[in-house]
């Protein structure tokens, strides 16, 4: 960022300085939550009620907080729950969306139009107002509750409509129908013409889905809660919120636990910053 | 390419089931099948175990309309979204204009300011619930305070104070990132031509940056409201509803309803209408944000 006003002069450099100052102030508060859950994770229970703001226990690092944490919150187990619902739910989500967007763009027929409409339109509906009938038809009636493949399925549905949304104006605006019909004449059926031409060009669009996508997903917890009742499904919100349960006073655990489910999300960050926050800039921008 | 060939009604079937068939299918089933049952569960009596459903007519809204609690979770979320969203947006664009303005590090202060957002209102509001019913605690024996005499979380006002401390902590970080792209989007010429023109910073501020930040506020205003609505996670692990259902917003109490009370038909009722509170909102903002967008 050029500042047109930086060439004032001393007065102005004064100003950007004690602007700047500022800012990373309020950051370092801003950051103050999981500094302090750091700090006590590497504490006895008796140092974080009485000194929460100290530094250090005098009885050296408690790394058997983080011992106790993944042993009984079963973090291994519901780290990779948590992976494998993530990454396959998006795998899916990606692939049948742009399909979808795909021929509705590329098609003047009733019933992609009809499609797109309904989708558009349920979009504001919020998960409230379907997670009663939800559990009704998908627990009460069918049974099919605690699966990981439900859940994927139901990540799928509700996903669906505002994926398509966005491959469908990134698909209008981007790809150029000429490229279509090249291929066409060079002999490609419809599904390859979009395997082979279509689906590569539109990797910005589905990198800032994915983003989304794995964000919203691997932190969701109203859904999984809903829908995987068994211990041994659980993703980590869930596999967190018993911790959470059992060890209420516990707080040297608790500590870890959070530490534990924060830090992978934060390494992710520090490589992918700039693309996520790409990611969430467009993605908003498209809704 | 599809669009421009004439083909018979199997091949069209055929490409669509194809295409749009799986996303469809399962939009269908997880969104349009429960909304529709949905509807219809409002006017039946289940509880969630007998096999007999009776139909009671408009009751279940009736009900919705007069059970005090429902009333007053919603009337608190409404409280809740207004302060929340006015802070978040406050904050939100303030910061944008700070980062903007020529400051070193812009990238990294963005990527600092937007890091609560990577997490889920879930562990964030047990991050927090530690903060408040501990630290602050703490905190007393440096500066004795009567704010830091108790846990915050243990008394109705200052517990729904901590929901929206947490929340316009989290979601500044979210809306700032687009109103950064708001202020970079704005033409320097523009705001040049001013200057010679005479404008300071304020009148530049008032009359060029905030009417070509309009689409900004709209987006950010939108985001921010669907999503407070919504808020359940962090009510769920920050407070809890507590102390004595003070702090129950709309969402929780909708989900104790049915699922722990076990009046399904009462609690879909009431989801409906914190959708249509919602939707109104939402709507209505959106609508009057787009009047006032100017072209370029």
């Amino acid at each position: 960022m050029k500042n047109p006003a930086a060439v004032g002069g001393v007065g102005n450099k004064l100003i950007l300085i004690v602007k700047t100052t500022f800012v990373a102030l309020l950051l370092v508060v801003y950051m103050v939550p999981f500094l302090l859950v750091l700090i006590n994770s590497l504490k006895r229970k008796i140092s974080i009620v009485k000194f929460p703001l100290q530094l250090l226990d005098e009885a050296g690092l408690q790394w058997v907080n983080y011992q106790n944490a993944i042993k009984e919150m079963f973090f291994v187990r519901s780290f990779g729950n948590s992976l494998f619902i993530t990454i396959i739910s998006v795998l899916i989500l990606v692939v049948f969306s742009a399909m979808a967007a795909y021929i509705f763009v590329r098609t003047d027929w009733p019933v992609c139009k009809a499609s797109f409409s309904i989708m558009i339109a349920s979009m504001i509906v919020p998960f409230q107002v379907v997670m009663i009938p939800l559990v009704y038809i998908y627990g009460a009636q069918l049974g099919m509750l605690n699966s990981r493949m439900t859940l994927i399925l139901m990540n799928f549905g509700f996903g669906a409509s505002m994926c398509t949304f966005m491959c469908h104006g990134f698909i209008k605006s981007s790809i150029p129908i000429a490229l279509e019909e090249a291929a066409r004449i060079d002999g490609c059926s419809d599904h390859e013409t979009f395997f082979m031409i279509v689906f590569p060009l539109m990797k910005p669009i589905i990198s800032t889905i994915v983003i989304l996508e794995v964000l919203g997903l691997w932190n969701d917890f109203l859904l999984p809660s809903l829908v995987l009742g068994k211990k041994e499904l659980y993703t980590l919100p869930l596999a967190i919120r018993t911790f959470y349960g059992t060890f209420t006073n516990d707080y040297g655990n608790i500590m870890a636990g959070l530490v534990l489910s924060v830090i992978p999300v934060f390494i992710v960050y520090i490589f992918f910053q700039k693309y996520i926050i790409g990611g969430v800039v467009a993605g908003a921008v498209k809704s | 390419m599809l669009m421009k060939r004439a083909m018979s009604n199997g091949r069209k079937s055929f490409l669509y089931l194809t295409f749009a068939g799986p996303a469809m299918l399962f939009f269908f089933l997880v969104v349009i099948v429960p909304l529709v049952y949905g509807v219809y569960l409002t006017f039946t009596d289940w509880d969630g175990l007998s096999s007999n459903i009776n139909y009671v007519g408009f009751s279940n809204y009736i009900e919705a309309l007069k059970d005090k609690a429902f009333l007053d979770s919603l009337l608190l979320t409404l409280e809740y979204v207004f302060l929340s969203v006015i802070s978040v947006n406050i904050i939100a664009f303030g910061l944008a204009y700070l980062l903007t303005s020529g400051i070193k590090g812009q990238n990294f202060l963005r990527a600092g300011f937007f890091a609560p957002n990577l997490i889920g209102g879930l562990i964030l509001g047990y991050i927090w619930q530690f903060v408040f019913s501990r630290v602050l605690v703490g905190l007393y024996d440096y500066i004795p305070l009567g704010i830091f005499q108790k846990s915050w979380l243990s008394s109705p006002n200052t517990a729904f104070a901590a929901l929206i401390i947490v929340t316009a902590w989290q979601y500044s970080g979210y809306m700032l990132i687009i109103y950064i792209s708001g202020f970079v989007g704005i033409p320097k010429d523009l705001i040049e031509a001013a200057k010679i023109d005479g404008a300071n910073e304020g009148k530049v501020t008032r009359h060029i940056r905030l009417p070509l930040m309009v689409p900004s506020f709209v987006i950010c205003l939108f985001l921010s409201i669907t999503r407070t609505f919504k808020v359940y996670d962090l009510n769920l692990s920050l407070t809890g509803g507590g102390p004595y259902d003070s702090t129950k917003l709309a969402a929780m109490h909708i989900y104790t309803k049915a699922f722990e009370n076990y009046k399904y038909g009462t609690g879909q009722a009431e989801a409906l209408i914190l959708f249509l509170v919602m939707a109104i909102i939402s709507l209505t903002q959106t609508y009057m944000g787009k009047k006032r967008e100017v072209e370029m």
